[in-house]
Order: structure tokens, then sequence, then C-alpha cells
């Protein structure tokens, strides 16, 4: 059986618009992260003053953001595959976890704005400040609207209102979040652990 | 048979079609965080001339790994990889070309 019957709301190819508009949507995105992390390897090296990326980058620190961030990915997955199986308990227990892990990534990231701001890197002390705050700050908005998404679902299931079939509401937020996942891995890799 | 026999019917079939347990996916959240301890490693041990690109096919790996499996594309309909990866590809493409313009690849 075709996925068409699956969801609802099929259209006249037989997937599901929801869902074709979801991957349209992250498609876009891709540009929108693409030239947000293209300007930060144009200017990362441009400090006339304050302090150099190396000075200031907590390795260690990050790297185990990026684990808590990689690990709420499995929790949202394991969340989607619990709302196919149509278990409420454990679909809102993994969205819940996925929740928590993601707000404490935003934790970390809140930490980290504020020890490089005290060492002196403000949003307009250099081109390297302004591109950096920019992208990872983009990217935490967007982990943000993730937790208040899933937040708002856990709430809603608790007062069974789903517009829709509730696995594919899950899905869709689930694909938003595996999103900004991956734009971590890139960010991670790009901007922390490659030296200028 | 009524619409909600046959939607649980189909979300079961769905599931299968997903192709990934829950010990399968941990296996790949495993795989992912083995990927992240050997990319932080980089930075303190000295891969010589394999540290960019080592760094750069890690980086590819955990890409695919996530979109693939955690995100289904590997297993969806594939109008949905041509969605994503035509938006993807069409970035790349861009902002290569925009930072080329800028010689920084010749840096």
């Amino acid at each position: 059986m075709t996925d068409a019957v699956v969801h609802g709301h099929e259209s006249s190819t037989g997937i599901s618009n929801v869902k074709l508009g979801m991957w349209a949507f992250l498609g876009s995105e891709c540009l929108l992260f693409g030239g947000l992390i293209s300007t930060y390897m144009l200017y990362r090296g441009r400090v006339t003053g304050g302090p150099r990326p190396a000075q200031i980058f907590d390795i260690p620190f990050t790297s185990v953001s990026s684990f808590v961030l990689l690990m709420s990915s499995l929790t949202m997955v394991l969340a989607v595959s619990a709302a196919h199986k149509n278990e409420d308990r454990k679909t809102n227990l993994w969205l819940t976890v996925t929740a928590l892990l993601g707000a404490t990534f935003v934790g970390g990231q809140v930490y980290e704005f504020t020890a490089f701001y005290n060492e002196g890197l403000g949003f307009s002390t250099s081109l390297f400040g302004s591109s950096f705050y920019t992208l990872t700050g983009f990217h935490g908005v967007h982990v943000t609207v993730g937790i208040i998404m899933l937040m708002a679902l856990v709430g809603i299931f608790k007062r069974s209102e789903v517009p829709g079939k509730k696995a594919e509401v899950v899905e869709m937020i689930g694909l938003y979040w595996h999103f900004v996942d991956i734009i971590w891995i890139i960010i991670f890799t790009l901007v922390y652990l490659i030296p200028v | 048979m009524t619409t909600d026999t046959t939607h649980t019917a189909t979300s079961a079939e769905h599931s299968e079609n997903h192709g990934m347990s829950t010990a399968g996916y941990i296996r790949i959240a495993a795989i992912l965080a083995a990927i992240t301890a050997l990319e932080v490693s980089t930075v303190y041990i000295d891969f010589g001339p394999f540290f960019l690109p080592a760094l750069l096919i890690m980086m590819a790996v955990k890409f695919v790994m996530v979109v693939s499996y955690f995100m289904h594309l590997k297993f969806d309909n594939k109008i949905f990889s041509l969605m994503f990866y035509a938006g993807l590809i069409l970035a790349v493409g861009v902002y290569a070309a925009f930072l080329a313009t800028f010689k920084f690849f010749i840096q």
C-alpha cells in the first residue's frame, strides 16, 4: 500500500502534500544556512579587534553540546516510531525528552555567548564576531522554535485535540528537528573544529 | 472496512516500510556519537595532511546518516529526496561560486 493511503491530504502525485511541503521548506532552509555559513567562512579570519576564534572556543564544552543535540535526534526518531505504532505514552515521553535535550543545548549556547561576550567578543567587535553570532544565533532560534513546537505538541496530545493524523504531525516536527541537527553537524565542523 | 481500521493497519505497514527498529536507531546513534568523538580527537591528535579531508568526510557521513535513517529519506518516496537534495545542491553550488568570487579557495 502506498504512502498516500497512510497519510491524509494526498496530492495527485500520490504522496502527502504536507510532507512534500515540509521537504521543500527544508530544501529552501539549506539556502538560508548556506548563506550564513559562507559568510562566516569568509569573515572568520577578519579580526581587527577583540579575540580570535582559537582564543575563545571551548571545544570540550561545545563537543558535549553537540553530543546532546545528536542524542536529541535519537529521542525524536523514537517519538516518531512510537507515534507510528500508536503508543501515545511513549510518544509523549520521547517528545518531552527531546525538548529537554534541546533546552540543554540552547542553555549551553546562552552560556557560551555570555562567556564570549565577557571575553570581549561583542556582536560588532569584528566581522568574525558579527558572522559568528548571526550564524549560531539563527541556529539557536531554530532550535528554540523546535522546542516550542515539541512542547505544544505534547500539550495538544494531552488534550487530545490533534489536527490531522497524529503520526504525520509528529513526523513533520521530527523532520524539522533533524534538520536543525544536520545544520549543527556542519556548523560544529566548519566553525569550531577547522582552525582559521 | 472502516476508515479507522484501514488507518491502523496501514500505520503498521508504514512503520515496517521505514525499515528501522528501535535497536537499529540506537545503533545509528552510537555510530554518530563515535564519529563525533573521532572528529573531536582531530583537535588533539595531529592527523597531518589528512586533517581537513578526514573532518569533511566525517561531517558528510554524519549528515547523510541522519538524513537517510533518522529522516527516513532512504526509505521514503524519491520525490522527497529530490526536493531536499535539489535545495542542498543549489545551495552548495551558489555559495561555492560566491566564495570562489572572493578567492576563498586559493587563500
